[in-house]
């Protein structure tokens, strides 16, 4: 029961790491793409408006998820990141040169500094998040066995199911990223722009929808388990998942973009959750459930406790950072003329 | 514990090379990381009593420093914990649990800290000063917590308490005893003032350096004055809690005490060894002072001091290293407050005489000498930690674990850690680039919202 709350919990951090962190790397990835510095810096200007004051705090999600796995389940925590150890390091390295990259730019003055941090920023954002759909893919095809670095170091994470996992998580972010600066474009009433993301957004929504479907084959015959899960348990979830996504394709069309991006995060958040849905209660796929794996109950209550009280000062702190930056600055205060 | 059978020495010897090099990289930049914003806000809440713009132009300087430190600083935490995993699964595996209360305290801590830095370094335009001045408290406050919670997880490897084995099984863990063990205490009040004296220090050395460029202005003098003052304030307590915490390895970790001060024979009258190196069983070419650990450990020339030959030769640290890397810290600890001696004898001079301080005859060998304080303190700093680790070998857990039993077995470590020095070399050339480009530019904005940097005058 504990162990099953502290796995709710933590899936709910990866949740908001998928939502929040997810679109700041979209966020790159359109960064990536933005075009030649004068073509690119309007975009690039939304960019780093839109996340500069909240990346920092959705990183955070991914600590969040990390300390919780090895607290819970901590043999499970330990089975991963051995055996995973290469697309691990390399996302872990993604994430140094992107958090890094991004503050550079950003105190940067001189054109070739902004491109060379701009570019490593934005190539990062790309290739992080890939690395973490592999390691998704690696758990929910069952290559991670119990035990320390008992897996392939190789084929756990460079297999079908796992590059699909790559694929699908940035196209994911970038479609994530894409409907959210609609409406920040929106806000700044920058009409160019707004059209930009649209197609962007709408594009990257097709392409994700068809991954998905063209991901079912792969599943079938790779992931089974996952495959006959879900299809049966966690359908629901999957159809929920490809209804938010169409109707989130028509909210963009209609230039509803406040209620699209609530689409868009349903359809990406109940992907995770089918998954979870899908594997439950096997952590480790096929023999190690959530139980065999959990800490015991001394622990989970304490982290619970502990996470409880801290969201009691969390939660109205990140009200107000998101409050505090969605709304169009007035000129007040700080100012000394 | 047969788990890490295949982990080859090159192996073992990577795993540890790659961690020791990222925690000794985060562990400046997350020093920084809990004491500049401390400087920051007193330079704001000073600006906004005084009104003098130098010191609001300040706030707006250290604050857009801060902003870079904390984003390495953030990356570079969230890196140690997936190595703690990645390089380190047997540790984790069976102890996981056991530290992991510290760990899920300090990602709250961390959040908040996120979340506020967030708020404080884009909000200037959109709040008033004193709220704006507000929001800063939980990023001080939030610093140090983190910082004691991660240093509590360390201390937990010193002192591991909180848990039972039964046949290599953990069972009956009391993470808060786990988390609230003895080492905690010394450990954890040290580190956070140590982090507070190296954000000082190299805080003011950078404006020692400017001053000493005749750039003699009220900006940076004050630039100098106030990490220079906070730090000179810390030492003294600094100097007192490292005697507290050289005490508690006497009571608690003898051997650790024994290698850091190459006492390899138990008895009493034990001798305090300056420098030196340690060869057949002593420290030789070092300066002994008679009785002088004795009476350091326990006030008295009989004090009695464990030796090495306590435990067998394979559970020996290295002593040459963290017996030089403590004289140098605690040197290094003697020579700032030295410092902060030598500026409160300036300061009731000016008083007495008049003047300016800081202008004053023998103030260029003070600023020279201060300009090497921030620097000198990171070296204490790091000589402290190697201490603190190198001190705990061989063991990861101490007395129970052995790091040989911890480490990933898995091939490939040798390569993980050469792509991980060439990524940290990148990313040290780039941090020092923008930070040295910051102290010589015309302050720009760090935000779009900030426009209004431009509006202050360079004083």
């Amino acid at each position: 029961m504990l162990a099953d709350v502290t796995l709710a919990v933590m899936w709910a951090g990866l949740t908001c790491y998928a939502l929040f962190g997810g679109a700041d790397f979209g966020a790159g990835f359109w960064d990536l793409l933005a075009g030649r510095d004068r073509r690119g810096l309007p975009q690039r200007r939304l960019i780093e408006h839109s996340i500069g004051p909240v990346w920092e705090a959705n990183h955070v999600w991914l600590i969040f998820v990390i300390v919780l796995l090895w607290a819970g389940f901590s043999p499970v925590f330990a089975a991963v990141l051995s055996t995973l150890y290469i697309p691990l390091t390399l996302a872990a390295l993604g994430i140094i040169a992107r958090g890094a990259a991004f503050a550079f730019r950003k105190a940067s003055t001189e054109l070739w500094q902004q491109r060379l941090f701009g570019a490593c920023f934005a190539l990062s954002s790309v290739v992080t998040p890939f690395f973490l759909g592999t390691v998704a893919g690696g758990v929910a095809s069952g290559r991670v066995p119990p035990g320390i670095a008992a897996g392939d170091t190789l084929t756990s994470w460079v297999n079908p199911t796992s590059l699909l996992g790559g694929a699908l998580s940035v196209l994911t972010c970038a479609h994530l990223a894409a409907v959210y600066l609609c409406a920040d474009a929106a806000r700044e009433e920058d009409a160019a722009l707004v059209s930009g993301f649209r197609r962007r957004a709408m594009l990257s929504g097709l392409l994700s929808g068809l991954v998905a479907l063209a991901g079912i084959a792969v599943l079938d015959h790779d992931a089974p388990l996952l495959f006959h899960g879900l299809t049966h348990r966690a359908l629901a979830l999957v159809v929920v998942s490809g209804v938010a996504g169409v109707l989130g394709l028509v909210l963009l069309a209609a230039r509803r973009f406040v209620p699209a991006r609530a689409a868009a995060a349903l359809a990406v958040a109940t992907i995770l959750w089918a998954w979870g849905a899908a594997q439950y209660p096997a952590m480790l796929v096929p023999g190690v459930t959530v139980s065999d794996a959990a800490s015991v109950d001394s622990v989970l209550t304490a982290c619970l406790i502990a996470l409880g009280v801290g969201f009691l000062i969390l939660i109205p702190s990140l009200w107000l950072l998101y409050a505090t930056f969605q709304r169009k600055p007035s000129p007040v205060g700080n100012r000394t003329r | 514990m047969s788990i890490a059978a295949g982990a080859s020495p090159g192996g073992l010897s990577a795993a540890r090379a790659q961690m020791g090099f990222s925690l000794a990289w985060h562990i400046v930049v997350a020093c920084l990381g809990v004491g500049l914003p401390l400087l920051t806000l007193m330079a704001e809440w000073y600006g906004i009593r005084t009104g003098n713009p130098a010191h609001r132009l300040l706030a707006r300087h250290w604050a857009r420093a801060m902003g870079v430190l904390f984003a390495v600083g953030a990356v570079s935490g969230t890196i140690l914990s997936f190595e703690l995993g990645l390089l380190w699964p047997g540790l984790m595996g069976r102890f996981g649990q056991v530290i992991g209360l510290p760990f899920a305290l300090e990602g709250i801590a961390f959040f908040v800290e996120a979340i506020f830095l967030g708020i404080y370094l884009y909000a200037w335009d959109r709040m008033p000063p004193r709220r704006h001045l507000l929001m800063g408290v939980p990023i001080v406050v939030a610093g140090v917590a983190s910082a004691f919670f991660v240093v509590c997880a360390n201390a937990w490897m010193n002192q591991p308490r909180g848990y039972t084995l039964r046949r290599g099984k953990v069972v009956d863990v009391d993470p808060w005893a786990a988390m609230l063990n003895p080492a905690g205490p010394p450990e954890t009040v040290h580190m956070i003032l140590a982090a507070l004296m190296v954000a000082s220090f190299l805080t003011a050395s950078v404006y020692a350096v400017a001053l000493l460029r005749g750039r003699n202005d009220t900006y940076h003098r004050v630039g100098f004055l106030i990490p220079f003052v906070s730090g000179a304030v810390v030492t003294p307590f600094q100097l007192v809690v490292g005697d507290w915490a050289a005490r508690f390895l006497a009571d608690y970790q003898p051997m650790k005490l024994a290698g850091i001060e190459g006492v390899y024979r138990t008895g009493s009258h034990v001798p305090l060894t300056l420098l030196g190196f340690a060869e057949d069983e002593r420290l030789r070419y070092g300066l002994e002072v008679p009785s002088g650990l004795s009476l350091l450990v326990g006030y008295r020339p009989g004090t009695v001091v464990r030796g090495l030959r306590e435990v067998p030769r394979d559970q020996w640290p290295p002593v040459t290293g963290m017996h030089l890397a403590f004289d140098t810290m605690v040197g290094v600890g003697c020579f700032l407050l030295a410092m902060g001696l030598w500026l409160l004898l300036g300061a009731w001079w000016r008083r007495r005489n008049g003047g300016e301080l800081l202008t004053m005859r023998g103030s260029r060998v003070f600023l020279l000498l201060a300009a090497v304080s921030g620097p000198a303190a990171v070296v204490a700093l790091e000589c402290g930690w190697c201490v603190t680790e190198l001190g705990r070998q061989p063991w990861i857990v101490w007395g129970v674990m052995r790091v040989s039993d911890a480490v990933n077995p898995a091939p490939g470590l040798m390569a993980g850690l050469w792509t991980v020095l060439v990524v940290y070399a990148a990313m040290t050339t780039a941090t020092v680039y923008v930070l040295r480009r910051m102290t010589r530019d015309r302050p720009v904005p760090i935000a779009p919202q900030e426009s209004d940097v431009e509006d202050y005058s360079v004083v």
